[in-house]
């Protein structure tokens, strides 16, 4: 379903928990998905022992992805134009991420509406892990 | 990255819509999508990135007859090689870990779907440099890489940023 120009308002805002205590195994799903096998994401031996960090975390593209399932929730499906983000924070086993999309403009464009987003998706603790924009399609 | 062939199949969507959380019907059932907007099943926004699978060169994917870089007897495969092969071999996974993703963009000009074969080449784009703030240079770059379909239209654009830390190599 898709958002109407007419009943879009700025600063509106969508959200949604986009993963609640992330799983190692989902993280495992998205590098075999994804073919991203970089064992920073996967393997607790070479991330602690050779890399250097306190434990495996997720790949930024999984946040990424998980985010866009608030976008295309809130602006229907087909309906992107445009979607980029900024990888700020890690993510980590067990976090829970929240999404949110504010709407920051409605245009048109050679006849075409359009609704640019701001996005910024958190963790429990209230730190952004990503930060980004969107533009989609919508109706007149 | 350069990629002579990415089918996008209906099976790689459907894992890849798991693995991103997201169960909507639009991304594994055919039925349900003939009766949206759309039509027809799509990818998800991020599915591109999966073009990595088609990647021969892709250095994130461990191939038979060469050393991975990942645990096996000890925490780094290449721990296990004698020291000449070592050398030979540290120039993938040695700097995964300094070579961090920044950024990622991408720009629609339709989303793909099944029956699509696309292929990717990218472009060197921008490339600068910031001061970390834990000290250290940080070394942005930017790669646009152009997925088009089998008629040699532009499907999506995609545009990441790598950071290299000036921290030694790991591995």
């Amino acid at each position: 379903m898709a958002l109407k120009a007419s009943a879009l308002s700025v600063g509106q805002e969508f959200s949604d928990v986009v993963v609640d205590n992330l799983s190692r195994t989902q993280i495992v799903m998205y590098a075999g998905a994804s073919g991203d096998y970089n064992p920073v994401h996967t393997d607790n031996e070479f991330v602690t022992k050779v890399a250097g960090y306190p434990g495996v975390f997720a790949h930024g593209m999984l946040s990424m992805g998980l985010t866009g399932r608030l976008l295309t929730d809130t602006v229907g499906d087909g309906r992107l134009t445009k979607y980029g983000v900024r990888f700020v924070k890690q993510v980590w086993p067990g976090d829970t991420l929240t999404a949110k999309a504010t709407v920051a403009a409605i245009r048109e464009d050679n006849g075409e509406h359009l609704v640019d987003l701001d996005v910024v998706t958190t963790n429990q603790n209230g730190d952004a892990v990503i930060t980004g924009s969107a533009t989609a399609r919508i109706d007149p | 990255m350069a990629v002579d062939r990415f089918p996008v199949e209906p099976s790689h969507i459907m894992m890849f819509a798991r693995a991103v959380a997201d169960t909507n019907p639009i991304y594994s059932d055919p039925e349900y999508a003939a009766g949206t907007e759309v039509g027809h099943l799509i990818a998800p926004p991020t599915f591109v990135q999966a073009s990595a699978q088609f990647d021969e060169a892709y250095f994130l994917r461990p191939k038979p007859g060469t050393p991975w870089f990942g645990s096996a007897k000890s925490a780094s495969g290449l721990m296990d090689l004698p020291a000449a092969e070592k050398k030979e071999s540290s120039g993938g996974g040695g700097n995964a870990a300094g070579l961090l993703h920044a950024e990622q963009h991408f720009e629609y000009h339709r989303h793909p779907a099944p029956g699509d074969v696309l292929t990717a080449k990218s472009f060197a784009g921008k490339s600068w440099e910031k001061e970390g703030k834990k000290g250290g240079k940080l070394m942005f770059s930017e790669a646009v890489t152009e997925y088009r379909d089998q008629n040699g239209e532009l499907v999506v654009t995609a545009t990441g940023v790598s950071v290299i830390t000036s921290r030694p190599a790991e591995g």
